[in-house]
């Protein structure tokens, strides 16, 4: 039954639905997959009766309950029998001392692959395109363990040829490869991937000291990762990123996404009005960390991420670490409907706990 | 930093929290030839009554009930009291240098560790906790000031306040100099301070992780007149340090029928939330935090169930079995089990050496005592009323403090 309904919305473009009809389709599916997943999961149960969930009083996915996405590194939750898994996806946390680990079945798997390539296709167009990882290979080597740098690029890759990467191991950018890889493909467009502080710090940065000036405006450029680390530490935003990659090589397709692990697949993507997002098959919801009630447009709170592809695991309605605010519904300039939201970054940590934080590493 | 300098001098002349790089930043003769006092010198009174005047003087104190107590706790009143409870012995000294390890989770602990450490006759550093707390702060001005002044020069080398970033080699050379290290907490800290050694002639005083629960009488609450003020005292207890206390309450015991234990349940809960409104921030990563932990339990124990609530100021989730082990899933910021009990036996099942603090509402000595010797539990250091969790005593997780950090040079007659 969720196979249908999903395989009719992939017949649809990916941000054509306004708010009110994708509404009527993610109650639908998520009070589904919530069953689903209470019937299937031990754990997703013990939380239900935990917080006296009663479904039959529920009608909206705003009042379903939505999982810290912690809860994955401590936990192999899974919705499915085991031997149905084919894959499992894993990321390091930040500290990189715990693993989020999402089982994957093949039909969640499919799915996922499946709404991916129509969103990304939305911005780079049906065929594959050359595609040039702005990483260092190294960065997906050790398989037993991907950051979620990887992640992301094992997941892009999909979508390119004659994958390159061109950053070096020391993360010192290969220009003779890049500039070879540009003029043998110098008829098509070529996709650009990477991670957003690595694309400033070693490839644009790189471009500026070495005084290269290159021309890729027939290049489309697709990072992921978040700004923190780059408004912190560079003092660099959106805007000035992409106007000074455009002052250095013209390249104009820049677009960022906002996507994890945990929900693989279902990505937003920014439009051409700088905002981001999601398709219409998941959507965002801002709430107050104060009471968790959902908070108005324009305003702060912590980031849930629902999406109707998450069978095998419980992962379809999470409650991420990160700030964002929405910004309206339907009315993006840019012409895609439904909402459109910003992410500001992860929620400032608290200071570590218990008695002494002095020697815990 | 004048390397040279005396070593107190090196905190007079910067700033009361000394920055230390490295172990040549210390000035061996200074320091470690100072000399030790008998527990409860007139000298110490005197610097520390000082050290409490110059406290209660400051205009900040309104906020930090936490630096209030402490400077009552110093007061010549409540030293002299503490001198006379003390049963002095004939050449009883400080035992030389005490290392003084303090904990980053209680602000003013650091402060008792100091004090316990002079009132007993020693030469004492102490490494402050690495955040910015402005109680530290205000307690070590008023260090500084008081060893500037001319009646209290002969302490001046008595006392020496760091702070450094992890170093190891500097807590390898104060560990290798010290008579006595005390480490405030938790285990990982003690573990790995550990792995500096002491000398042969040295011990460590360690303050590990423990755990604490509140006990209350139901009908006894409902009947107290005063309940805003129960509601502060456990405010106190709990959200003025986060729940991070090791003396802070996770567990709430209630003892009672069942309709007023339902009833003060209500009310006690909605008395403290309507004070939290006013006085406590929950930031949102711990509003996250107590999600995931509540959900990390729900996983984990069986019986257990959300109190339902309209925010999240108080997590509540009551248990309908007491489970050993429980003290493994406390969290922080406002995280209780609630349990309804109709005996204190009922903790039998689950007390063990973890446990530190009871602190209770509406009983009195004879009903612990009865407890206490039917079933001797393996923990339990302390039972004081809801309020007093955080109070310091010389006698600490079952140390006395003076008569440890002191030590006595015999005499036998000749026959």
């Amino acid at each position: 039954m969720i196979s249908n309904n999903l395989n009719n919305l992939l017949s649809l473009a990916p941000f054509s639905l306004a708010h009110s009809e994708k509404e009527v389709i993610l109650n639908k599916a998520l009070i589904s997959l919530t069953k689903h997943h209470i019937e299937n999961c031990i754990e997703y149960e013990k939380i239900t009766n935990f917080i006296n969930l009663d479904l039959n009083k529920i009608f909206n996915y705003v009042d379903l309950p939505f999982l810290p996405v912690r809860l994955f590194k401590q936990f192999e939750l899974l919705s499915v029998p085991k031997s149905q898994i084919i894959k499992t996806m894993t990321s390091s946390g930040t500290t990189g001392q715990s693993l989020s680990k999402i089982f994957l079945d093949r039909s969640t798997s499919t799915f996922q692959i499946k709404v991916l390539t129509k969103i990304v296709s939305s911005l780079i167009g049906n065929q594959r395109l050359p595609m040039v990882v702005i990483d260092s290979p190294d960065v997906i080597g050790d398989r037993s363990k991907f950051s979620a740098r990887g992640a992301g690029i094992i997941g892009f890759s999909m979508f390119g040829n004659d994958r390159i990467f061109c950053l070096n191991s020391d993360m010192s950018l290969n220009i003779d490869l890049f500039i070879q890889y540009l003029s043998k493909h110098k008829n098509s467009k070529i996709l650009l991937f990477g991670f957003t502080y690595i694309v400033w710090l070693h490839f644009y940065q790189e471009l500026i000291n070495r005084n290269i000036s290159l021309d890729l405006s027939n290049c489309i450029l697709i990072h992921g990762g978040g700004w923190k680390k780059l408004l912190i530490d560079k003092n660099i935003n959106a805007f000035d990123f992409k106007r000074q990659l455009y002052d250095i090589c013209g390249i104009r397709n820049v677009y960022d996404y906002y996507g994890m692990v945990e929900q693989t697949g279902t990505i937003n993507i920014e439009c051409s009005e700088g905002f981001l997002h999601p398709s219409i098959f998941s959507d965002i919801i801002i709430r107050d960390p104060f009471d968790f009630s959902v908070v108005e447009n324009g305003k702060i709170g912590l980031i849930e991420v629902v999406s109707i592809l998450p069978y095998s695991y419980p992962g379809h309605i999470l409650l991420t670490e990160d700030e964002g605010i929405i910004y309206g519904v339907d009315n993006c300039k840019c012409g895609k409907l439904g909402k459109y939201f910003k992410v500001l970054g992860r929620v400032k940590n608290a200071e570590k706990r218990g008695c002494s934080d002095t020697y815990v590493s | 930093m004048q390397k040279n300098a005396d070593a107190a001098t090196l905190m007079l002349v910067n700033n009361p929290l000394v920055e230390v790089h490295s172990s040549s930043d210390f000035n061996e003769d200074a320091l470690f030839s100072a000399s030790v006092l008998s527990p409860f010198s007139i000298a110490v009174i005197d610097l520390l009554s000082t050290i409490s005047a110059k406290i209660i003087r400051n205009k900040l104190i309104t906020l930090y009930p936490d630096v209030l107590y402490f400077a009552f706790w110093c007061s010549r009143k409540n030293l002299t009291k503490l001198a006379s409870t003390y049963q002095a012995g004939s050449n009883r000294f400080g035992r030389g240098v005490i290392f003084h390890i303090a904990p980053s989770n209680v602000p003013i602990n650091f402060a008792f560790s100091m004090v316990a450490g002079l009132l007993a006759g020693n030469v004492n550093i102490i490494r402050l906790p690495s955040s910015n707390f402005p109680q530290v702060q205000i307690i070590c001005d008023a260090v500084v000031e008081a060893l500037d002044m001319p009646e209290h020069k002969l302490l001046r080398n008595q006392l020496l306040l760091i702070r450094y970033p992890h170093n190891k080699s500097i807590t390898d050379y104060l560990s290798k100099k010290c008579n006595v290290r005390i480490i405030w907490g938790g285990d990982n800290a003690i573990n790995e301070i550990r792995n500096s050694p002491l000398s042969p002639n040295s011990f460590d005083i360690t303050f590990a992780d423990r755990y604490s629960i509140c006990i209350i009488n139901s009908a006894f609450y409902l009947s107290y007149q005063n309940k805003a003020k129960i509601a502060k005292d456990f405010y106190n207890d709990t959200y003025l340090l986060d729940q991070n206390a090791c003396s802070s309450p996770h567990l709430i015991i209630w003892v009672g029928n069942d309709s007023d234990t339902c009833l003060a349940k209500n009310v006690f809960w909605s008395y403290l939330h309507n004070l939290l409104l006013e006085k406590y921030s929950l930031s949102p990563i711990n509003a996250i935090n107590k999600l995931s932990d509540s959900y990390f339990s729900a996983i984990n124990l069986k019986d257990s169930h959300l109190v339902k609530a309209e925010d999240n100021l108080i997590i509540r989730i009551s248990i309908d079995k007491l489970f050993e082990g429980i003290e493994n899933f406390k969290s922080s910021c406002g995280f209780f089990y609630e349990f309804n009990a109709v005996n204190i036996s009922e903790l039998s099942s689950i007390v063990n050496s973890k446990y530190q603090t009871i602190t209770y509402l509406g009983f009195d000595y004879d009903y612990f005592n009865l407890f206490i010797n039917n079933f001797i539990p393996k923990g339990i250091d302390r039972i004081v009323p809801i309020g007093k969790a955080l109070d310091f005593n010389l006698t600490w997780d079952g140390f006395d403090l003076i008569t440890s950090l002191s030590r006595i040079i015999h005499f036998d007659a000749f026959e």
